[in-house]
């Protein structure tokens, strides 16, 4: 899958299924796939292709959505607006804790778990801060404008984050062919000898994260818009962590489709669980986990992994081994 | 990806008979509805003669409220059974209640998704929620379909203050309870001589806690009172000897308790070990404060205590014989129980007067329903932008084995024992 | 709040929930330490413990503390199998893996448990959980005095094995160098296994001395990861010692913060921490490895 003509495509595909279905379930069900792809795609552009895995993603995704909605219901600014300056700020606070964790050197599980630790403090002082509403959480004015970031319908929401996970495809193919690209894989694969060879890893890294956290924080302001109501253990809560890990590693790991396969097949497979549990409480769940292990015993490079075996078996070309990525 | 899935049952899409099988593959998914609502036009179409009417119940039967939905939804179910047996909407001529069972999943994303599914099932309204996010998210997402909905539970004034012509709550909302729990407490309060005077607030640090803890810190200074420490603490709570300690040192004449099931068991226990016992435990809202089954657990750790909070008209037969239903099958008799049976009353009633399973009529019976077929103490229903206005909570204390109600005097079964006796 | 009738109970009180940390950190420290995995099912694991120290107490009216010594080894076996035969050859190795493996698990286990046992709170009513030994103005309930007596000893015990028994140092020699322990005839998958068995063994352990005092429902356990692996970290992966001792500190920073901050907001004062030690002293506060 090389170039922007497939990602063109996949979009314009996806565009046209509020013109199809009218289904509300349909695209209220596509939306949050899609919502989670987008968070995904951030951290994978700092765990897939960077080989710096997050456990803390929550923290820009919280951070969006917070920002965006507090702006917007305490100092009255545009929701638009709010949601530009969610991103910004998701950046930033990416960019903070990037700086302290990369140069103090943490890698691997140390810096999983420090991501994690920040996350954590993040929702403890949403929970009690008068700003953030504490327990209470955050309610956004229902207004069904456009200017209000809010619509009728369920298909310009649809668009919009269609729109985004777009822009996180191109983005992402964008640094795959970059320089900046090149250097992020460099030291994924080994740091020290990219250093040796005169890449400024902790830079490189650092943008990553910069990039990777306003991708997710994008995913947060626009979760805030349709849902209206965020708390601390919405915003920063582990799920979120989960589900934006869970989806690029499914869908195959530093591809640029990964994120995007990955979302779909999670919530599909969520979906289908319950399907066929009928009512029963927690077994549609069993089935999910059960599913997961399963796809993880038999398809480890994920979805995108089945696309490339199957490929290379269809023109039976030869090619080396896949670099080991753990 | 996305790829249709067939009906469990094998069903073809064209044969849409009103058996058990159907309400099966409609209760199920987003892509089974997804079908279902390309050929389904707006639920009042199809109303063949004693066509069942669809009640979408939402309640968060997996996650972290798991147990309370589990609660709920058996309420729900079982109200909808006894209005089917005794021959249904008879308005509809006789049409049968069909219930569409959702899980919220205890987020607000999960209520969200229910009801986008029950909506394309063709319901003609919504019951249930349970937590204030779930019903926030999930009554919102209604409105846009002009889908009556009915909360349960979920006490956050917010819900009713939106605007929304589809949302009715049932039960109280935040302000009342804590101005009736004050107003109670003062009147027990001067019956025993204003023997309390100082307060400690230990609350769970989620809306439901933080949002009554305010109210409480605005308006029990104003009546008398010296609020000493206001503690907050997460759900869940590993360990209370802290706040027992604090509770300790500063000795207050009462303790007011805000928090659900597990973190009052552990807070109840751990002052019992600590030999911490208060002139009085006057819980708002508690999550066991109130509740049978822990009473049934924890007879010492229990007694006495007071709680202002949902409770059942104890001189209603109905509910009576519903508390009776309930432990029959093995399960506590709790407020989701007899609060999502109500509701469910209240719909049916609505229904009736509405002569039609129609949205937009079914929300005018609402605005204008007068019911009095509930089991709560609330008197006849009348909503004002969607709140009943006759809901209020209940003063309660647990005596012996049992949980009394002891203010208003209307409901009232025994007198409250304040201060408590020493241990 | 400084006075010291309430600071000393409130470190007595952070020593004693310590312990109980300090425990479950002990089969996570033991697992990352060797293995090199995040045991995302861990606190499932910690909840299906809970279970069956809660329904042995309940169908066989067996004390939770006599039914440790039964449970424990029936955990040991559940824990070596789940690895050998599950986790181990799902994850082909990949770190990435393992981790997806262990989060799948962790979601079949605690909505198994849903399922199976619905979302009801259970608790057990012991006769003299309510006892207390009194020092000084503290009252400390037994049960938990009692915990940290068998926490102690555990980690003791778990420290000979590692420092005296053959399988003690097979698991020391694959937690350093795997290729040579490998090399040298060492069973790699077994040594897997039978660390993660004894990771699980401590789970039952904890559950036991957990559930005269606490609650059990299907996410129990979730409640105490978090914190263990915090203390896993603080303690340097693979340390014992470490695992016992930062428990017991973080129990203590726990009680404390929650002291002066309030129970919400005190939280904070382990993750601040935490973060502290990972970008200053990353190798723990007692850095030691397996």
């Amino acid at each position: 899958m090389k170039g922007y003509a497939p990602i063109l495509l996949a979009v314009a595909l996806l565009a046209t299924v509020p013109l199809i279905s009218s289904s509300n379930v349909v695209l209220n069900f596509l939306v949050m796939a899609l919502l989670i792809a987008l968070a995904g795609q951030g951290w994978n552009l700092l765990g897939g292709y960077g080989g710096q895995y997050s456990f803390g993603h929550a923290a820009f995704f919280g951070t969006g959505a917070y920002v965006t909605a507090i702006i917007q219901m305490r100092y009255g600014v545009n929701a638009w607006l709010g949601f530009v300056v969610g991103i910004a700020a998701g950046a930033l606070v990416g960019a903070v804790i990037g700086a302290l964790s990369f140069r103090s050197g943490l890698k691997g599980s140390y810096f999983a778990l420090v991501t994690l630790a920040f996350a954590e403090v993040l929702r403890i002082v949403a929970s009690v801060t008068p700003i953030t509403g504490a327990g209470v959480g955050t309610l956004i004015k229902l207004d069904l404008r456009p200017e209000a970031f809010q619509f009728q319908s369920r298909a310009p929401f649809y668009w919009i984050v269609l729109g985004m996970v777009g822009i996180s495809l191109i983005l992402a193919r964008m640094i795959e062919r970059s320089r900046f690209g090149a250097y992020l894989v460099a030291v994924r694969e080994n740091e020290d000898a990219a250093k040796a060879l005169g890449v400024d890893a902790t830079k490189v890294k650092l943008v990553a994260m910069t990039i990777s956290a306003a991708l997710t924080a994008a995913a947060g302001g626009f979760y805030a818009q349709y849902y209206l109501f965020i708390d601390a253990g919405i915003a920063y809560g582990p799920w979120i962590s989960i589900e934006a890990l869970l989806a690029p590693i499914i869908g195959g790991i530093g591809t640029v489709f990964g994120p995007l396969l990955g979302a779909l097949v999670v919530k599909t497979l969520g979906e289908v669980a319950k399907l066929v549990t009928g009512g029963a409480p927690g077994l549609d769940l069993v089935i999910y986990g059960g599913v997961l292990i399963l796809v993880v015993a038999f398809a480890p490079q994920g979805i995108a992994g089945i696309f490339n075996g199957l490929h290379r078996r269809i023109f039976r070309r030869t090619q080396p081994a896949e670099p080991d990525r753990g | 990806m996305l790829v249709s899935v067939a009906a469990p049952e094998g069903e073809p899409m064209s044969r849409q008979s009103l058996s058990v099988n159907r309400r099966r593959f409609l209760q199920s998914t987003a892509l089974g509805a997804a079908a279902a609502a390309g050929v389904l036009q707006a639920p009042s179409v199809l109303r063949a003669q004693g066509a069942a009417v669809k009640v979408g119940i939402l309640h968060p039967v997996s996650g972290a409220l798991s147990y309370s939905g589990q609660q709920g939804r058996i309420g729900a179910t079982l109200a909808i059974e006894e209005i089917n047996a005794s021959g249904g909407i008879k308005a509809l001529r006789g049409a049968k209640l069909e219930a569409v069972l959702g899980d919220a999943q205890s987020t607000p994303e999960g209520g969200n998704a229910e009801v986008e599914k029950m909506n394309g099932a063709g319901v003609a309204a919504i019951v249930g929620g349970y937590a204030s996010g779930i019903c926030l998210a999930a009554s919102q997402t209604a409105a846009r379909y002009d889908l009556p909905y009915i909360v349960d539970v979920g006490v956050v004034d917010s819900i009713v203050s939106r605007g929304l012509k589809n949302t009715f709550r049932f039960g109280p909302g935040f302000g009342v309870i804590a101005k009736t729990a004050i107003d109670n407490l003062v009147t027990i309060n001067d019956q025993a001589n204003k023997t309390a005077k100082t307060v400690m607030i230990v609350h769970e640090d989620s809306a439901f806690g933080a949002g009554l803890a305010k109210l409480l810190n605005t308006q029990l200074p104003e009546r008398g009172f010296q609020v000493l420490e206001t503690i907050p603490h997460p759900t869940p709570t590993r360990d209370f000897n802290n706040v027992v300690l604090k509770i300790k040192a500063q000795n207050p004449d009462l303790v007011i308790p805000a928090n659900y099931y597990n973190e009052y068991v552990l807070l109840a226990r751990t002052m019992q070990q600590q030999k911490v016992r208060p002139k009085g435990i006057y819980s708002v809202l508690g999550g066991a404060a109130s509740s049978y089954k822990f009473v049934k657990e924890f007879p010492e750790a229990a007694q006495f205590i007071m709680d202002c909070n949902h409770w059942f008209d104890p001189k209603n037969a109905k509910a009576l014989e519903l508390k009776k239903k309930i432990e029959a099958k093995g399960e506590f008799y709790t407020y989701e129980v007899y609060m999502n049976y109500s509701c469910v009353l209240l719909l049916a009633d609505a229904l009736e007067r509405a002569a039609s399973a129609d949205r937009d009529k079914i929300i005018a019976a609402l605005e204008s329903s007068t019911f009095t077929g509930h089991v709560m103490p609330y008197g006849p229903t009348k909503f004002v932008n969607g709140q009943n206005q006759g809901a209020a909570p209940v003063n309660t204390q647990v005596v012996g084995n049992d949980i009394q109600v002891i203010f208003p005097a209307a409901f009232a079964s025994a007198k409250p024992v304040f201060p408590m006796p020493p241990a | 709040m400084l006075s010291p009738v309430i600071l000393v109970p409130a470190v007595l009180n952070g020593l004693m929930t310590g312990a109980i940390y300090a425990l479950i950190a002990l089969g996570l420290t033991l697992i990352y330490g060797v293995l090199h995995i995040i045991n995302f099912a861990h606190g499932a694991l910690l909840t299906a413990a809970m279970f069956a120290a809660f329904f042995t107490f309940h169908w066989f009216g067996i004390d939770p503390y006599i039914a440790a010594i039964g449970l424990t080894p029936i955990f040991f076996c559940l824990g070596y199998v789940l690895q050998r035969f599950i986790i181990g050859p799902a994850a082909h190795g990949e770190d990435r893996n393992i981790l997806l493996v262990t989060l799948g698990l962790a979601v079949v286990i605690e909505n198994a448990l849903l399922y199976g046992f619905r979302a009801d709170t259970r608790t057990i009513n012991l006769p003299y959980a309510f006892n207390v030994v009194e020092i000084g103005s503290a009252f400390l309930a037994v049960p938990r005095v009692i915990a940290f007596g068998v926490v102690i000893v555990v980690a003791l015990a778990l420290w000979l094995i590692m420092r005296w028994t053959d399988t003690g140092k097979a698991i020391r020699a694959v937690a350093q160098e795997k290729l040579g322990a490998e090399l040298s005839g060492i069973d790699v998958a077994h040594i897997y296994a039978v660390t993660f068995g004894l990771g699980t063994a401590c789970l039952a352990i904890a559950a036991c001395l957990l559930i005269p005092t606490y609650y059990v429902n299907p996410s129990a356990g979730n409640a105490f990861v978090l914190i263990a692996f915090t203390i896993v970290v603080l303690g340097g992966m693979g340390s014992v010692t470490g695992a016992l001792l930062g428990g017991l500190f973080v129990g203590v920073v726990e009680s404390l913060s929650g002291l002066y901050l309030g129970e919400s907001l005190g939280q904070i004062g382990i993750f601040v921490m935490f973060i502290l030690v990972l970008l200053f002293r990353p190798n723990g506060l007692f850095g030691e490895h397996a």
